[in-house]
């Protein structure tokens, strides 16, 4: 029974970190139909600014949820303002430019904080269900993914900027023709992505080995999602994380983490051989 | 009785609540020629979508020669002997017209006679001096042609040219009627065009659409006297 | 005709690498021998990527995954056999049935580019971490421990068909591996200078035009996929022949953007661009290995950046293009440079 409780808690917690690390990603690619590959980099950003605040002596919560979303939503519009925006239209060339800002920031990193692992201890206990013993971080992780994920469906739903992100959804060109201008549109998505980025990298910092090439460990997981779950930000982002996130956490149970990995991908490979774009462009077609 | 070139039976295709192409029926005889002509938005260039294999029916089929093409892809309809000149020239841009042609013909025969081939179809259409040119950097009315050429290429039995008469000279559409009645002496053909003189040139059985429907179906002239085709295409044609 | 000039201008190039390459231990010593061997496997790797990217319109990220399993392939193969030759036909053989596995998913799927791009590229990602996590007795393949994040040391190199007993030197080695590069070369001139090669570019320039022509866009995707892996795959075995050594960083990111790299700014749809671009990059990454100022990950996304935004053909289109517009403007015809600066 204890098992039971702590495997349910694992996939729970599985599915709570696919929401959180892919978010900021989907968000992006359901606007702009690119992949940002340099989200892992975005989420290393958030997890070193919430540890050299830290650091500094700022608290914790306030560094993971404030500070760690803003910088990296800053650095998200700088990207787009100083890149991505001579790119519009060149799908793959905007990828590629993505990819080499990964590298850039990297190497940035490592050349300012050095290769080395630097950290934050976990701010919350931990708690036993009978023989086994879980961190209290993991609830909290999935109590932030749901907050997110409610977070976007009420900006979607209720504001002019969602209204309007679910026309450029829809229809870039059709949106343009409405009045709104495509650039700024864009900028805000960016920004709004990165800042999402930023907040996982944050709330990852206390359970995850700090270093610049971090990102690397992430990205595989978060593109399986958004790739799985389609252009429609919320409902893809969901369904994808929750049977992917069940997947991986059942498989890794059985065998090790990494051919959860495995087993998640080759069934991520398998549902975009029937479902070429996604679970959303099948199931969820045209909803947020 | 040997079943027709090309039928279609209650062919439909709905994109949301949109429905294209309405219960379609169509009947084409071997080497006939068919001028199919409606408004814009009447379901033309989603009809031959269909037909190619491009779009997949919703409902209804469509039999070449008795067999059943509804659904199947469009290399496998391209090997059952249809060749399409879209209505957006399809042509492969950073190729050579030469090499356009060629790959065409390359699908039947031999890379030698492929080359034959394409050298008589050059000739034929008076393409051979612009033949080393990438198509790309042509101009519209001499991709219209070159495209042609990647059909005939092909050498299709039954021939599809989706408006091949746009953005031509009043000379290069004179040739392309004179082209289609060459051509029709040994295939069939089905046309959509805009331009009622060049219809009048090469019709003989029209159809018309008309929101995805058949609104008519007879003798040319019977055809453009009509009240209702007037209504629909005549009227709006003049009005725009 | 212009083929066959194309060609032969290849084949004398051709011709005069090969004397270079055999003439090279007489006045190159070992260190830059040595040197020479490991970029000359890289360039492999770059004409795989090249071809089935600049030719065959496939985006694909993941390179390196077919890399690296020829890498490992031909690792465990040669300590089980204790002979280099079935190893390195096994290396080529590896990875084309997993190209022929992956690529029909995602090319009878119907996947776009993006997708493409992103799947491989995860591909080369979770067979990194696999690869990592080996360490260990259990995991063993006949006499062959992967060994996980260390790598497998001590890799037999290539000998003499049919005699495991004469190991070759690392001139021979060397030669070896320049004479494949030609070799692969010129097999992917003909190849591109073939009906397939002519009926893929076609379907790069217009797949729904080669589809209406008859020819189906999937089967000869996936065959381009399977040549790029094989080519890769006997890139792998030529890099380990080079060092003796594998280890999981040859899955890593890193080299996956790398190759890249090679072919943007060597330039795609062309197959001596990407050799170039892998040279130049491989000297540079050497020459900042040797300073501490820069990472080499700043300056190659730097590069990265620069190219796509200003460079975007590579340096073998740019540099053809200024030539042939040259030309132009001795000619009679009026230069056409504005639509070649605005594609």
């Amino acid at each position: 029974m204890d098992i039971a409780i702590i495997v349910g808690l694992d996939v729970v917690s599985g599915i709570a970190s696919l929401v959180l690390i892919s978010a900021g990603l989907a968000v992006i690619f359901g606007m702009m139909k690119i992949i940002n590959l340099a989200h892992g980099e975005f989420l290393m950003l958030g997890a070193y600014a919430t540890v050299l605040a830290v650091n500094a002596g700022v608290n914790i919560w306030f560094a993971m949820l404030v500070i760690a979303p803003v910088f990296v939503g800053l650095v998200g519009v700088i990207v787009e303002r100083c890149l991505i925006q001579f790119l519009y239209g060149r799908l793959v060339d905007t990828m590629l430019a993505t990819w080499g800002l990964s590298l850039v920031i990297v190497g940035g990193t490592t050349m300012i904080f050095g290769n080395t692992i630097v950290g934050v201890s976990s701010p919350l206990g931990g708690f036993q269900v009978g023989a086994y013993q879980s961190s209290l971080y993991t609830p909290f992780l999935a109590l932030m993914a749901l907050f997110l994920m409610t977070a976007v469906f009420a900006v979607m739903r209720y504001t002019r900027a969602g209204l309007i992100a679910r026309a450029v959804m829809q229809n870039p060109d059709m949106a343009a023709t409405l009045g709104v201008n495509p650039a700024r549109v864009y900028m805000a998505t960016f920004g709004a992505g990165a800042a999402m980025t930023g907040l996982a990298g944050g709330l990852l910092a206390p359970v995850a080995g700090v270093v610049p090439t971090m990102g690397a460990a992430y990205i595989a997981k978060a593109f399986i999602t958004v790739v799985g779950g389609g252009t429609s930000v919320l409902w893809g982002l969901i369904s994808a994380s929750g049977l992917f996130g069940f997947i991986n956490q059942i498989a890794a149970f059985l065998t090790t983490p990494v051919f959860g990995e495995v087993i998640l991908f080759i069934a991520a490979v398998i549902l975009i051989r029937l479902l070429p774009t996604g679970i959303s462009g099948r199931f969820f077609k045209g909803r947020l | 009785m040997s079943a027709p070139l090309l039928q279609t039976s209650g062919l439909t295709i709905r994109f949301g609540g949109v429905t294209a192409v309405d219960r379609v029926d169509f009947t084409l005889k071997e080497s006939e020629l068919r001028c199919l002509i409606g408004p814009n938005g009447a379901g033309k260039s989603t009809f031959f979508k269909l037909l190619t294999g491009q779009l997949r029916p919703t409902e209804g089929h469509v039999h070449l020669r008795g067999q059943d093409i509804s659904g199947a892809r469009p290399h496998e309809i391209a090997r059952q002997g249809v060749g399409i000149k879209t209505q957006v020239p399809n042509v492969f841009n950073a190729m050579t017209v030469q090499e356009n042609l060629w790959i065409a013909a390359r699908h039947k025969h031999t890379p030698n006679f492929a080359t034959e081939l394409t050298e008589q179809i050059l000739t034929d259409l008076r393409l051979t001096a612009i033949a080393g040119k990438e198509v790309g950097q042509l101009a519209h009315g001499q991709r219209q042609w070159v495209e042609i050429g990647t059909v005939l290429a092909g050498e299709p039995e039954l021939i599809l040219l989706d408006e091949p008469a746009a953005g031509m000279t009043h000379e290069e559409v004179e040739r392309t009627a004179d082209l289609i009645q060459e051509i029709n002496k040994t295939r069939a053909l089905i046309v959509v065009e805009h331009d009622m003189q060049f219809i009048k040139m090469i019709a003989k059985t029209v159809t018309v659409l008309h929101q995805g429907a058949v609104l008519i179906e007879d003798d040319v002239a019977r055809v453009l006297e009509d009240a209702r085709v007037r209504d629909v295409y005549l009227g709006k044609g003049l009005a725009a | 005709m212009q083929l066959l000039n194309g060609m032969t201008g290849a084949l004398i190039g051709s011709a005069i690498a090969a004397v270079g390459i055999l003439t090279a231990p007489l006045y190159v010593d070992l260190f830059q021998i040595m040197q020479l061997t490991v970029f000359a496997a890289m360039a492999v790797l770059a004409l795989s990527l090249g071809f089935i990217w600049g030719y065959g319109g496939i985006l694909c990220f993941g390179q390196t995954s077919f890399f690296g399993l020829g890498a490992y392939t031909y690792a465990v193969a040669a300590i089980n056999f204790a002979d280099s030759t079935p190893a390195i036909l096994l290396a080529i053989l590896i990875p084309v049935i997993f190209a022929a596995l992956l690529g029909y998913f995602m090319i009878y799927g119907g996947i776009s580019d993006v997708y493409l791009g992103v799947i491989t590229l995860t591909v080369s990602l979770i067979l990194f971490n696999l690869v990592n996590s080996t360490a260990g007795d259990f995991y063993k393949i006949g006499d062959a421990r992967l060994g996980g994040f260390n790598g497998m040391p001590g890799v037999p190199t290539f000998n003499l068909p049919g005699n495991p007993g004469y190991i070759l030197t690392p001139e021979q080695a060397w030669m070896v591996t320049g004479i494949a590069l030609i070799v692969v070369y010129l097999g992917l001139r003909l190849l591109i200078a073939s009906s397939f090669g002519r009926i893929i570019i076609a379907i790069r320039e217009n797949e729904t035009r080669a589809a209406l022509l008859g020819y189906d866009p999937r089967i000869y995707k996936l065959i381009t996929f399977m040549i790029g892996g094989a080519i890769a795959g006997f890139a792998g075995a030529l890099y380990v022949n080079w060092g003796a050594f594998v280890s999981p960083t040859i899955f890593a990111l890193g080299l996956s953007a790398q190759i890249i790299i090679w072919v943007i700014i060597g330039g795609r749809g062309t197959l001596i661009g990407p050799i170039i671009g892998c040279l130049l990059l491989q000297w540079l990454v050497t020459e900042i290995g040797a300073q501490q100022a820069f990472d080499a990950n700043f300056v190659l996304g730097a590069i990265l950046i620069v190219f796509v935004l200003l460079v975007p053909k590579g340096i073998a289109p740019t540099l053809r293009d200024m030539v042939m517009s040259r030309f132009a403007e001795r000619g009679d015809a009026p230069p056409d440079v504005s639509v070649k600066v605005k594609t």
